[in-house]
């Protein structure tokens, strides 16, 4: 499990909090198709939104390194993968529906609604 | 050699679809060629119906025997897991791997870990497939089970769009597919209906158990362009793979050979015009205790004799029991046993199941290679309707005839259900012998008739079937006004016979020497009668010389009388006959 060398775009948030856990993600996407341009977007202004310097996120675009889908079993595109903390979640779609994503990143109880 | 591999590899047109061969044991034969060439298949069935080893037997024999290599991407199982599954079968995906001509991709997907989380499409599945169909050049793809991913991705809407785009792409990439599905509820093939974008063909697997009995059936339930059997087809997992049974094709594509094979007794090969052709089937039939089993094991012997390589199949006696019973009318089976040319095996017919039968039959023909194999007896009690027996024997047959194996069958005939399925396994034997008791004189003796013999001119005589302390003989049988004299009104008869034939003989040999001393006397009163003849000859001899002296002196004194009366008087003749 791993995609090493393979990072195109890494951007991370710099103001650690040490007492929240720091969230590794990867985004896979397929090329510039609009559920992947749009997944890119709701994540980020997700994470700038609920996640403040608490993220790194990894973008792997896989028409380019298609060999990558074997390792985080990938099978819909655009997925969305929290490597850490572990358990691995896995949140599939354009991220277009922020409280699922809440809920999938495990920020946010199932059935809890947030501000 | 099936007729499948006898077509060769390579695609074929028929009825304007293109096939490529599956390599599978007579799948090729019931759909006349293989799978829809370039076009995805349906391979539907309940768990543990055999379809996943479909799909993998489709891509090992693709890579291995028509150069066409595969992607398999399952869904349910490890990658791990399936490997090992099939190497049990002989398939060693690994190395196939190796050597660049197959790619498994085992797709884990969790749907604990899965959250759906607005629009998205398979583009995963569809690069890791293109990925791996670039990498070894594919041409056959297995997708196992697809549906899962209904169940993991939650959207049905968007996967059903996703599967239909996934099998436009199949197409269009001129992959053939085998594309599995899990049977649905009340009867529906596939339980999300994915049969709905695959409109080229269906195929059913089916595992059904009867009276604990397992049996795997085969349907081709669609084909679209091509003829294609709608029989339900038994099918087998045996160690080399799955094997279709085509029953009604069984027999016609055999090698036919003009050897025969000496059934180890002189009068019976006789009687069938020198012995049985190499390669058929000899099916014995006969009441119980009519000596079938002997005559098999005879048969066996005599091959065994001629260090050929046997194999015995008991469904009613242990090895042992066999062996010994044998051995009590002289046939000693033990020592082909001991050399390593019999194999005798002994299994109830009931205690498994007939597909489970039947694989263990096709292990031994491959582990003892016979040239002759005894199945004693078919017709012992299985479970199942006749025509399951019929279908089971036929099978036997199929292995058996395809090896060009010289088959022994025996039947009990008094059974009426038996007799159904001994009628329906008739026509697929070759030779058919019966044995029959008949009872008379307060005894039960064997007769042997040959009912039929394909390819041969057999006899229409019966003969005594006689079991002795040197294995089993055939008697002429005497054919007397009451009928057919057997057992030991035969002996009697024979026994009568002998006696008068020594009562004549002694007869004329009185008479001979009666003859030679009756000569001796004819000769004697020859011998007299000539003696006789000769005293008469010499007494007539001397009597005639004493006359012929007499005369000459009468001619004598008349001439000395003439010529005295010459010098004086006349003497008249008269006068010297009244002086003498």
């Amino acid at each position: 499990m791993t995609a090493g060398g393979t990072t195109r775009n890494g951007q991370s948030g710099s103001e650690g909090q040490d007492d929240q856990e720091k969230l590794d993600l990867r985004l896979y996407v397929a090329g510039k198709s609009p559920k992947s341009m749009q997944a890119i977007e709701n994540l980020r202004r997700l994470c700038e939104q609920y996640l403040p310097g608490r993220y790194h996120i990894e973008l792997i675009d896989l028409v380019e390194h298609p060999k990558l889908a074997r390792g985080d079993e990938i099978i819909a595109v655009p997925t969305l993968v929290r490597r850490l903390p572990e358990p691995i979640r896995k949140i599939i779609g354009d991220l277009s529906d922020t409280e699922q994503v809440l809920v999938g990143l495990q920020l946010r109880p199932k059935g809890v609604h947030g501000p | 050699m099936d007729t499948s591999t006898m077509r060769g590899s390579g695609s074929r047109f028929r009825g304007g679809v293109a096939k490529a061969p599956t390599g599978i044991r007579g799948f090729d034969q019931v759909t006349d060629g293989g799978l829809p060439r370039g076009r995805p298949t349906l391979v539907t069935g309940a768990s543990g119906s055999g379809k996943t080893l479909f799909g993998i037997e489709f891509l090992v024999r693709g890579a291995r025997e028509f150069a066409e290599p595969g992607v398999l991407m399952t869904f349910e199982e490890s990658a791990t897991d399936v490997v090992e599954n099939v190497a049990s079968l002989g398939f060693d995906l690994a190395q196939l791997e190796e050597d660049g001509l197959l790619v498994v991709d085992a797709v884990h997907v969790d749907s604990a870990e899965i959250v759906a989380a607005g629009a998205f499409d398979l583009d995963g599945v569809f690069i890791r497939l293109a990925s791996a169909v670039d990498e070894v050049g594919a041409k056959r793809v297995v997708l196992d089970t697809i549906e899962v991913l209904f169940g993991v991705l939650g959207n049905e809407a968007i996967v059903r769009g996703e599967l239909g785009r996934l099998f436009g792409w199949l197409k269009d990439r001129g992959l053939t597919a085998v594309v599995t599905g899990e049977r649905g509820k009340e009867g529906q093939l596939t339980r999300f209906g994915i049969e709905e974008y695959v409109s080229d063909c269906v195929i059913v697997l089916d595992h059904r158990v009867s009276e604990e009995i397992s049996t795997r059936r085969l349907r081709v339930a669609k084909y679209r362009g091509s003829e294609h059997g709608t029989n339900e087809y038994p099918f087998l997992i045996t160690n080399k793979g799955l094997t279709v049974l085509p029953i009604t094709s069984v027999g016609l594509s055999y090698g036919a050979t003009s050897e025969r094979f000496s059934t180890g007794m002189p009068q019976l090969d006789q009687m069938l015009g020198g012995g049985v052709f190499r390669g058929t089937t000899v099916m014995v039939t006969g009441g119980a205790g009519t000596g079938k089993t002997t005559l098999a094991a005879q048969m066996v012997d005599a091959a065994c004799g001629r260090g050929e390589r046997a194999l015995l199949v008991s469904f009613e006696e242990s090895p042992q029991q066999l062996i010994r019973n044998m051995g009590s009318v002289g046939l000693d089976l033990n020592r082909w046993v001991e050399a390593e040319l019999l194999q005798v095996w002994s299994e109830r017919a009931t205690s498994f199941g007939l597909e489970s039968h039947l694989v263990r039959l096709e292990q031994l023909l491959d582990d003892t290679e016979p040239t002759v194999v005894a199945l004693d007896a078919m017709a012992s009690p299985r479970a199942g309707s006749a025509y399951e027996v019929t279908a089971a024997v036929t099978r036997e047959l199929d292995l058996i005839k395809a090896r060009g194996i010289t088959g022994i069958l025996t039947g009990l005939t008094h059974d009426v259900e038996v007799e159904a399925s001994t009628v329906a396994v008739s026509s697929l034997v070759d030779t058919w012998l019966l044995v029959r008791n008949v009872e008379s004189d307060g005894e039960r003796n064997r007769l042997l008739f040959v009912i039929k013999s394909r390819g041969s001119e057999h006899s229409n005589q019966v003969r005594e079937f006689v079991l002795t302390r040197h294995g089993a003989q055939l008697v002429e049988v005497d054919a007397g006004p009451q009928g057919v004299v057997t057992g030991s009104a035969r002996v009697a008869l024979e026994t009568g016979r002998r006696e008068a034939q020594v009562r004549r003989h002694e007869d004329l040999a009185q008479r001979r020497a009666e003859l030679s001393r009756r000569s001796a006397e004819v000769d004697a009163q020859i011998a007299a009668l000539r003696t006789q003849f000769e005293q008469e000859t010499t007494a007539l001899e001397r009597e005639i010389a004493q006359e012929s002296h007499h005369d000459e002196q009468g001619t004598k004194a008349r001439r000395e009388l003439s010529e005295a009366r010459t010098d004086g008087a006349t003497v008249q003749p008269d006068q010297l006959e009244a002086q003498r």
